[in-house]
């Protein structure tokens, strides 16, 4: 098996933008251009253009193709009406999260398609997990990870800025939906999606047709102000709308109830009898999670100046009450913010005397409820 | 990006300017700053601390890292820079200039540092 990184359809205009290049999950992707502060400002206030073709596409087809998703995940994919999209999960046996996903439903009935889109660190084990699950379906999984390119325009502009490109209804398009039509003359599902707490949408192309779509967007949002967006402020935008990220908030250690995502759980499914993979054990997961509350997701304000990262200590009075599972310096509200999991009893907003151990100092804290930021619509 | 000419540097991308009154001025090169990305919070030693050329003696924290500052030389701080402290992400925008981080007495310094020929050398700009 080769170790060199895989590069996305637009590595070569990434370079030529002269982009610091980082390598995530097996892929060479671009983690700034300039200021990653600057990147996520004209987020928040104009729009950022992303190359996400790291994200693995699987396909799910045939007349079985709900029967089977509505058994592999942990959401009720029956209800998911076509050209919309779904946030979901999908749990091993003992309800471990392998990953969260987002499905969106591509076909009518009688011909039902589905698109999975995985997290890049877990396209495989997600697509392992799929094949082996579809056994005794009459449907088919489909590794479509080098049939896209993704791109996303994201921020209160891309609206205005895709609509000079597009002749499909934008308008009528739903948070959370997506519509087959082209862009700049390329075919394309055109997603209203994100990751930043923005509007915006994301544009699943044929690889072949990014470079043009790239440019055409480039050029289209020049005016108002859109500019090419690395990793490293996709990071910090989704942060600050309290959005988990697997690896951080989400884990095979934890079940969603324990992340606080208890509500992507269907037990009420009508298909398969209600069974599903990892039924029962989430079935105990939701009572432990009535009886006795789990650590509870929790933003966290810096009075201080140093950042927080993964894995540091919550303390109270001395005794390690939670653990950091991401923090930066928030841009927008100028301070450093953190989510950690806390015991519940120091999981309060407002609660007080809370510190995060950075490097042996106790750095004071102020509890909040999440997201940090939320936009005004 | 250029590496001043007048300053020397150290392999571990600070840079040191020439002595003056038995004063120098030290700060992160250009090359250093770009690496760390935006530069969000500065610890500065404080002035009348002794430091000691290739020994830590303060911390740089960016977006994704945070860095130990290292200083070229060994002598008694006399001056930091409040500027950074406040704003640090003038150690991005001027870090030759505005970005200075401290002013050390000299009192010995290292035999290895090196000129800005040699320095763009090892750090390939």
């Amino acid at each position: 098996m080769s170790t060199a990184p895989r590069l996305t359809a637009l590595d070569a205009t990434h370079r030529s933008l002269g982009a610091t290049m980082t390598d995530f999950a097996g892929w060479d992707m671009p983690l700034r251009y300039g200021s990653e502060r600057e990147e996520h400002t004209a987020v928040r206030t104009k729009a950022g253009l992303f190359d996400l073709s790291h994200m693995g596409e699987i396909t799910v087809t045939g007349p079985e193709a709900v029967r089977f998703l509505d058994y592999a995940l942990v959401g009720n994919i029956s209800t998911v009406g076509n050209g919309r999209a779904r946030y979901t999960m999908i749990c091993r046996e003992d309800g471990g999260i392998l990953d969260d996903l987002i499905v969106y439903r591509l076909g009518e009935t009688e011909a039902p398609e589905y698109m999975v889109v995985a997290n890049a660190s877990n396209a495989q084990v997600v697509l392992d997990a799929l094949t082996e699950r579809v056994a005794g379906f009459d449907a088919e999984v489909r590794d479509d990870r080098d049939a896209y390119a993704l791109l996303a325009v994201q921020g209160p502009e891309s609206g205005g800025i895709l609509a000079k490109l597009t002749d499909a209804d934008l308008d009528g398009l739903k948070y959370y939906a997506g519509l087959p039509g082209t862009v700049a003359g390329a075919p394309a599902l055109i997603a209203r999606t994100g990751y930043t707490g923005e509007d915006g949408f994301e544009l699943f192309l044929k690889p072949e047709h990014a470079e043009g779509v790239w440019q055409a967007l480039t050029e289209a949002g020049a005016d108002a102000g859109l500019v090419p967006c690395g990793l490293s402020c996709r990071d910090t935008l989704r942060l600050e709308a309290g959005m988990p990220l697997y690896g951080h908030e989400l884990t095979t250690g934890l079940t969603p109830f324990d992340a606080g995502l208890g509500r992507v759980v269907k037990f009420e499914k009508t298909t398969n009898e209600g069974r599903f993979v990892g039924r029962e054990a989430l079935e105990k997961a939701a009572e432990r999670a009535e009886a006795a509350p789990p650590r509870k997701l929790v933003g966290l304000i810096a009075e201080g100046r140093r950042v927080p990262r993964a894995g540091m200590s919550v303390v109270v009075a001395g005794e390690v009450v939670g653990e950091v599972t991401s923090g930066a310096p928030s841009p927008t509200l100028g301070k450093p913010i953190a989510m950690a999991y806390v015991d519940a009893a120091h999981a309060q907003a407002g609660t007080a005397g809370v510190g995060i151990d950075i490097r042996g100092t106790h750095e004071p804290y102020e509890v909040v409820a999440l997201p940090f930021y939320k936009r005004e619509k | 990006m250029s590496n001043p000419q007048e300053l020397r540097y150290s392999k571990e991308h600070e840079w040191l300017s020439a002595v003056e009154d038995g004063v120098a001025t030290i700060g992160i090169t250009e090359f250093a700053a770009n690496a760390l990305g935006d530069v969000v919070y500065a610890q500065l030693p404080e002035v009348g601390d002794t430091v000691t050329a290739g020994e830590t003696c303060g911390e740089l924290e960016s977006t994704k890292s945070v860095s130990d500052l290292f200083s070229p030389v060994t002598g008694e701080v006399v001056a930091a820079n409040q500027d950074v402290v406040d704003d640090p992400s003038l150690v991005n925008s001027a870090p030759f200039e505005g970005g200075w981080l401290f002013k050390v007495r000299v009192a010995e310094e290292p035999k290895d540092l090196l000129s800005a020929a040699e320095y763009t050398e090892l750090s390939g700009n």
